[in-house]
């Protein structure tokens, strides 16, 4: 596929921690060993270590915090912005020059994404950045680091995959690709997460996986990080006597992960200690946050632990006496996170609120309700139909056969546990079989180890999934109806860019023509459905459900008067097209003419 | 009552972030003797006891030691001090406090120490074999692998007890420090603004 270069690279640009693999494209076979790099990175001020994730943090420290003789990495000077375990070290006790989340914010359709406004409400004389900024800066670190390891193989000119959330938004997609483009990475394409973790365990079970997953079966992967959830559906199927895997759903974009659990755990164990008459301050919750992290982990496994104790150390050199010892029992973490974040739930239990109510809040739009398993009975049943393309019957909800597991929090087996026996125990009333789990995963790592054996796939070996666009794509239209008072305008929705248009395909202009008005931006609304499956493009919606279309972030066109006279009103039409890249592109053509302009996604007012 | 069983408990741990702690020192100096930064000092003292003994016959061979580059050795307190609290534990007077305050701040040391000791070293026993069992040392063996106490008399091979299967440190990697970083200052001073 491509020229000079050594290696397939995989980029896990996670929430919380960014993870960098890759293969050896010259080695034949087809289960090749993915390696992890050890990224060089400042541990603390004047620290340098190598480890396998970076902490996606950046820290803008002041410039007396730090001495910048303290900021030495193998390659060079840091740049101010810190990034790495140093930001989270640094960002501990100072949050307010924390940026965290930026991937988070990256998707967040009600903020400009491209201005500095990180961190959040922090004082004036903090320097900001942007989502975008901030993700490129993530990525100019991997690449030092890649490049100080392998001076001869430098990173620009290898094969990388990007790993993008599978809920991420064209927007948010074509944005992941602008902080690679920034730092001079080209050579890259992008694949969902989920997908990765799926591929990852393909080249893990090796030759083996087509023996543990059969024509007929719907695997659904459950992917919780630190930050997210991120759910899909991968359907099993045969062409010319081979299996193929295909993705055929993606659930929503779900700001819940390992973080708010530990967080509830905090404040659990702090309800337990203000009944005691201790009152805590801040620095000892967020201590209170970390030791329960660890805390959970040995009450989640399979062992008889019944309590662990948790101590808080005194901030001052004196330890003894201002300690603080309280311990977390088995039963408060079962209560707090398998029966809070895994509720044994009906599959007709749905969370409370929809994920992303208010679209122009400031804040990221966090979960509100915290039940996994109902944000779960929720994509089932709203992905009812996902599977009816390939195996016919309509069901009430859809119902997986076999279930992977990726992120870390899954981990802990009584999580993992409960989460099959719920599933299992929708399948059983609904007369079906229990789904299996689908072993030998890499919880961890397994995003971006699957990213870089992805890179290996495309060059043709082994098996790819096929996914396409998880959602259909519409421009809103205001109908030209005579305005009634207190009404507003009524809206159409045009489908621009059906389910399933696969990468490399475009589809032709709408028969529907949008006067553009040269010189001047034109804003449309713009919408996505994962579940309007059959509409094709140019079809036109006047009415629909609300659950059923989701506004995304206005798109705009504008056409350079080059050659052209401004105030000139030019007729176009509507044309997608999805790129080799992965990302989803609109394109503006004027009847006339064979020019086309791109109409971009992300266009909030700055 | 419910003192009682944390009593042993602290103790325990106390010894065993102790016995942890040389360990790991003297790894560090093991280590630090392989490596190419200690510089032998070989050269002076044979000057000086060629200059004071000019007329001796023969000059004895000087005894080769090494001198420690103190900057790891800073740097593993540092270390110590930050995830476990070390410098500021053992700085305490136990006096007056409860074994059950002591055990508590003695988890502190524990697990900050094993995390420690985890993330940067390797550790194997010198010796599989089981303690407390008989084993034999063949003629030739390693005394710095293993020492022969009580009834040494006699040529190897020497069968005995072993008493303890002793540490061997097969990987040490402490963190690169920058050129600008000062190791002696183990634990910043911190302010609250």
């Amino acid at each position: 596929m491509s020229e000079g270069s050594r290696y397939s690279v995989g980029v896990d640009l996670g929430t919380t921690n960014s993870v960098l693999s890759y293969v050896d494209l010259a080695a034949e076979t087809d289960h090749p060993a993915e390696a992890v790099l050890e990224i060089e990175q400042l541990t603390q001020p004047g620290v340098v270590e190598a480890r396998p994730q970076l902490p996606s943090f950046l820290y803008q420290a002041h410039e007396a915090e730090v001495s910048t003789a303290e900021l030495s990495l193998p390659w060079g000077q840091s740049p101010p912005q810190l990034v790495g375990y140093v930001a989270r070290h640094l960002g501990a006790k100072t949050p307010l020059r924390l940026v965290a989340s930026a991937k988070s914010w990256l998707c967040h359709g009600g903020v400009n994404r491209r201005s500095d406004f990180l961190p959040l409400n922090a004082p004036d004389d903090v320097v900001k950045t942007s989502p975008l900024a901030a993700s490129a800066a993530y990525l100019a670190h991997l690449k030092a680091a890649w490049n100080y390891r392998f001076p001869d193989q430098p990173l620009e000119q290898q094969d990388i995959t990007l790993t993008v959330p599978a809920s991420f938004d064209p927007a948010a997609r074509d944005l992941t690709a602008e902080a690679a483009r920034s730092v001079g990475l080209n050579r890259f394409t992008l694949l969902e997460e989920p997908q990765a973790a799926l591929y990852s365990w393909v080249n893990r079970s090796g030759d083996s996986w087509r023996d543990q997953v059969n024509v007929g079966d719907v695997v659904l992967v459950v992917d919780i990080g630190g930050g997210t959830t991120d759910l899909s559906l991968v359907a099993v199927t045969e062409s010319d006597g081979n299996l193929e895997l295909n993705r055929i759903a993606v659930g929503d974009h779900i700001l819940l992960g390992g973080d708010n659990m530990d967080l509830a755990l905090a404040y659990r164990v702090k309800a337990k200690l203000d009944a005691e008459g201790k009152s805590l301050q801040p620095w000892q919750i967020q201590a209170l946050t970390h030791g329960c992290r660890d805390a959970k982990e040995a009450l989640l496994s399979d062992s008889d632990v019944q309590a662990v104790p948790l101590v808080v150390p005194s901030r001052g050199s004196k330890l003894l006496g201002s300690t603080l010892r309280t311990e977390l029992t088995r039963d408060e973490v079962e209560q707090t996170l398998v029966d809070g974040f895994f509720p044994q739930v009906g599959i007709g239990e749905h969370p409370r609120q929809q994920p992303r109510g208010a679209l122009t809040q400031m804040g990221l739009p966090y979960a509100q309700d915290a039940g996994v398993t109902r944000h779960l009975a929720s994509f089932l049943c709203r992905q009812s139909n996902a599977a009816q393309d390939f195996f016919g019957s309509a069901q009430d909800f859809i119902k997986p056969t076999a279930i992977l597991f990726n992120g870390g929090v899954l981990k802990a087996p009584k999580l993992a546990q409960r989460l099959i026996s719920v599933v299992n125990g929708w399948l059983q009333q609904a007369g079906a079989e229990p789904a299996r789990l689908l072993d030998g995963a890499d919880l961890d790592l397994a995003v971006a180890r699957g990213a870089a054996y992805y890179g290996y796939v495309r060059q043709g070996h082994g098996v790819r999934i096929r996914g396409g666009l998880a959602s259909a794509y519409y421009v809103g239209i205001e109908s030209s109806m005579p305005a009634v008072p207190g009404m507003p305008p009524p809206l159409q929705a045009l489908c621009v860019a059906p389910f399933g248009m696969e990468e490399g395909t475009e589809t032709s202009p709408s028969q529907q023509e949008f006067g553009l008005v040269v010189g001047e931006p034109v804003t449309f609304r713009f919408f996505g459905s994962t579940v309007r499956r059959d509409d094709q493009c140019g079809l036109l919606l006047d009415y629909w459900d609300e659950a059923e279309l989701e506004e995304l972030p206005p798109i705009q066109a504008s056409l350079p008067s080059a050659g052209r006279q401004a105030g000139e009103v030019v007729a176009v039409r509507l044309a997608a097209r999805v790129n080799e890249l992965g990302t989803l592109c609109l394109e503006a053509i004027p009847r006339d003419g064979e020019q086309r302009w791109q109409v971009e996604f992300e266009v909030r007012d700055v | 009552m419910e003192f009682n069983p944390v009593m042993p408990t602290s103790i325990d741990a106390l010894h065993l972030i102790l016995g942890a702690l040389s360990l790991i020192l003297l790894a560090v100096a093991l280590v630090r003797g392989g490596s190419k930064r200690s510089e032998p000092v070989e050269a002076q003292p044979v000057q000086t006891a060629s200059a004071e003994a000019a007329d001796a016959p023969e000059p004895k061979p000087a005894p080769v030691l090494k001198s420690n580059d103190p900057e790891s050795a800073l740097q593993l307190l540092g270390l110590l001090q930050q995830e476990a609290r070390f410098i500021d534990f053992l700085n305490e007077d136990l006096k007056g406090f409860s074994d059950a305050e002591i055990g508590a701040v003695s988890r502190v040391v524990h697990e900050g120490s094993k995390k420690l000791l985890d993330q940067y070293f390797s550790l194997a026993p010198v010796r599989t074999e089981e303690e407390e069992s008989r084993v034999t040392l063949a003629a030739g063996f390693n005394p710095a692998e293993n020492r022969i106490t009580g009834n040494v008399v006699g040529e190897p091979p020497f069968t005995g007890v072993l008493v303890h299967r002793g540490w061997k440190v097969t990987k040490a990697d402490l963190p690169k420090l920058a050129e600008g970083h000062d190791p002696r200052i183990i634990a910043p001073a911190e302010v609250e603004l």
